[in-house]
């Protein structure tokens, strides 16, 4: 078969879609958004009737993916790395009820926060978890271990989650494919009490998972994903996991390596080969992309042996992702620099698209706020975060998605008032609709714009479950109804639209006000179609 | 063989279109290709840049080291200055003069036009001039394609044929027009050359 040019998102998609998937659940979140985009648009998974709409948020997803693993059908559940936060309570009791269909959790990491607010390590949570983690270094075997991930899935009766970095995520190259497995029938878990995680269950599920450890360690002892090649120079070993075995190779394209390398790419790690190398070796270097979980390990609390190096010694940098030239350096290899950045350039950050509705909702909103000074509005992640920098200047807290409505309320509970909050649409019902459930049960005094612009814009325009339902659910959260204001975002309308909210900061209750219009982007892709489609 | 480079722009201003048509000409040449891409945040307005890498062996690493890009290919002025110092010794920077300018401490562009021209290979063209008298400046990405494409080490045919399959799915008009600012940026370029 002819290779494929494929992101490494699209090559997981791609071999989800080949192990015979039956359904991907997710909430978009950069780097991991094009999976699920892959599989919406992909004619293989229409014919298969393959599941494929987007979830409310990571938590709903996955379990929605162990409903559809309970019920034996091979499921992937995929988001960006902080999404496993919210995800994380079903996640953990994933690994103690098992899997019974395929079951793959894909968590996409962003180290050097391209577009996130941390570059928290996935590996950690598998760990946590006590689940086997594969962590594909190319766009292959990104398509091999999504597919094999499956079967262990399915072998060993457990979740298992597949890692990926921005870097792999977002680069394309050629991809190979297996046949096509047919999807799984419905058939139910052998022990049926196995979902039951009553604590009498619970506490039998969690040795079971427990004893499952020597086994997960004895297959990525043998696995080929993770491979031990011998060097004459044994003055130093090299542990690379994930994309990190890249940058070393980089390093010798001309000559061979002259170090012993143990490739990492399957977890549990592979205790027997690291032995071999630190036996072997006077010192070892540790290149991972992400935080040093191998190297801590490696080095134990005291450091007794000093002869670990990475990013716990600064012989890599500590934060970041990798890249050829830390690895150069670290291996004491010349490199090259073309001319300096000259000092005329200057940064060109992020901003709103022209004509972007959020611009007239914080132009308001600022002009209704300035009677009160600053610091007084908590806002939350989306497009609109962008209301952080100048010429705006208007919110002063991005956290986590949801936390806009519930710092307001813990401001204003202390008297910081008043308190606002500036949710998005899409942010609202992935985690804010609690959050405002808090505040109407206390009747505290915020006021929340929910700016509705009808998609999930920052991460490229998917739909929005809030589309059409704001206010009822509002409403049906217990605002009172003449405290739910709707009001359109434009230039025109900004004298009125200053009115309506400084109105409702002054209310002494919650009140709720909807800035409705669609995103340039996603109107702008709407018309076009529509024009292509009477053409 | 191998050839390294870098694309550089300002989110929306096309660059992965650039990507797209080399990719597809190397691929059915059975290069090893491999392109680092941009997405989220930086694609509002913000400066994007992608890797792209071929060569006729496995390549390793997603990203190219610094100083060793053969091609800086930027659709914008500034954005290519960014760049700088990925650029090989003998590597070229090929480059829009026109800026785009959405921030307010933007630099004065005689300044920028300097630094490029200090520099020992390069090349400036109007691209967004030159698609737009063809008939539409949004191709002024072809017209720059057109220019680089004597330092790809590629069949120019290649090239040409590769346009016409990627965008064959939008009609023939629109596969001319880049045909026609594909051509006219090489043009522009053999006379530089000369
Ligand atoms: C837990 C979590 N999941 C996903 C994301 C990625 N993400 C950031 S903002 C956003 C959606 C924003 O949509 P919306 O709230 O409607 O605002 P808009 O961008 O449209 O203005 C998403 C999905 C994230 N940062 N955190
Ligand atoms: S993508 Fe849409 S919501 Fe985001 S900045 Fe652009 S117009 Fe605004």
């Amino acid at each position: 078969m002819s290779k494929l040019l494929l992101l490494g998102d699209e090559a997981i998609a791609q071999a989800a879609l080949d192990a015979g998937l039956s359904g991907v659940y997710a909430y978009p979140g950069t780097p991991s958004t094009e999976i699920t985009e892959f599989i919406q648009h992909s004619k293989q998974a229409a014919e298969g009737n393959v599941h494929h709409i987007w979830a409310t948020n990571e938590k709903t997803a996955m379990e929605s993916a162990i409903g559809m693993s309970y019920a034996g059908k091979r499921a992937l559940v995929c988001m960006k790395h902080v999404g496993l936060n919210v995800a994380a309570d079903p996640f953990m009791n994933s690994a103690i009820t098992g899997a019974n269909g395929g079951l793959v959790v894909l968590v996409a990491d962003d180290p050097s926060m391209h577009s996130s607010q941390d570059e928290q390590d996935s590996r950690f949570y598998a760990k946590f978890a006590m689940i086997p983690c594969f962590e594909p270094s190319n766009q292959q075997e990104a398509y091999d271990m999504t597919y094999d991930a499956f079967d262990f899935s399915e072998k060993y009766k457990i979740p298992v989650m597949l890692r990926v970095t921005t870097r792999l995520a977002h680069s394309r190259a050629g991809v190979e494919r297996k046949t096509i497995r047919p999807q799984n029938e419905i058939r139910l878990h052998p022990n049926p009490k196995q979902f039951i995680l009553l604590p009498g269950n619970a506490r039998v599920y969690y040795k079971e998972l427990l004893d499952k450890q020597t086994h997960f360690v004895a297959e990525s002892e043998t696995s080929t994903y993770n491979k031990l090649i011998d060097g004459p120079n044994k003055s130093l070993g090299i542990i690379a996991s994930g994309i990190g075995y890249n940058y070393v190779k980089e390093n010798f394209i001309d000559t061979p390596c002259p170090y012993p390398i143990l490739k990492i790419t399957q977890y549990p790690l592979p205790t027997e080969k690291i032995a071999q190398l630190l036996d072997e070796c006077d010192a070892v270097l540790v290149a991972e992309e992400g935080y040093p979980i191998i190297e801590e390990q490696l080095r134990g609390l005291l450091n007794r042996t000093g002869n670990i190096k990475g990013r716990m010694d600064g012989t890599l940098p500590r934060t970041g992702e990798l890249n050829p030239n830390h690895l150069a350096k670290a291996l004491g290899i010349k490199e090259v620099h073309g001319p300096a950045i000259p000092e005329i350039v200057v940064g060109r950050p992020p901003a709103l698209c022209f004509a972007c509705p959020h611009i007239d909702s914080y132009n308001a909103l600022n002009e209704a706020m300035a009677p009160y000074g600053k610091g007084k509005v908590f806002s939350d992640i989306g497009c609109y975060t962008l209301g952080a920098l100048p010429p705006y200047n208007a919110i002063y807290s991005t956290v986590d998605m949801g936390a806009s409505i519930t710092m307001a309320k813990g401001a204003a509970d202390s008297g910081l008032l008043p308190a606002v909050a500036v949710i998005g649409d899409s942010t609202f019902t992935h985690s804010g609709m609690t959050s405002l459930l808090d505040a109407v049960y206390e009747n505290t005094p915020i006021t929340v714009l929910i700016l509705d612009n009808n998609t999930t814009g920052m991460t490229g325009g998917q739909d929005s479950h809030a589309l059409g339902r704001i206010g009822n659910i509002c409403k049906g959260l217990g605002v009172e109804e003449e405290h739910i204001r709707i009001i359109k975002p434009l230039k025109n309308q900004h004298e009125q639209n200053v009115q309506i909210i400084s109105e409702e900061i002054a209310y002494q209750g919650v009140s709720v006000i909807i800035p409705t219009r669609e995103c340039v982007q996603t109107l702008s892709r709407r018309m076009k179609a529509k024009k292509q489609h009477m053409l | 063989m191998k050839i390294d480079i870098i694309l550089a722009g300002v989110g929306g201003q096309g660059i992965l279109s650039i990507a797209s048509i080399i990719g597809y000409a190397a691929v059915k040449k059975g290069l090893y290709m491999k392109q680092a891409e941009v997405h989220g945040m930086s694609q509002r307005g913000g400066d994007v840049q992608s890797h792209f890498r071929l060569a006729d062996y496995e390549i390793s690493s997603d990203l190219i080291p610094l100083g060793k890009a053969d091609l800086i290919i930027s659709v914008e002025p500034m954005e290519a200055l960014r760049y700088l110092p990925w650029l090989s010794a003998d590597g070229w920077l090929i480059t829009n003069n026109q800026p785009f300018v959405n921030i307010p401490n933007y630099p004065d562009e005689e300044l920028i036009k300097k630094e490029i021209d200090n520099l020992p290979h390069s090349l400036m063209i109007n691209a967004d001039q030159i698609a737009k008298d063809l008939g539409s400046e949004r191709s002024a990405n072809m017209v720059i394609l057109g220019a680089a494409s004597p330092y790809l080490q590629m069949d120019f045919e290649a090239l040409e044929n590769a346009v016409s399959e990627v965008f064959a799915k939008k009609g023939d008009d629109v596969v001319a027009l880049n045909l026609a600012c594909l051509n006219a940026g090489r043009t522009y370029a053999m006379e530089q050359i000369r």
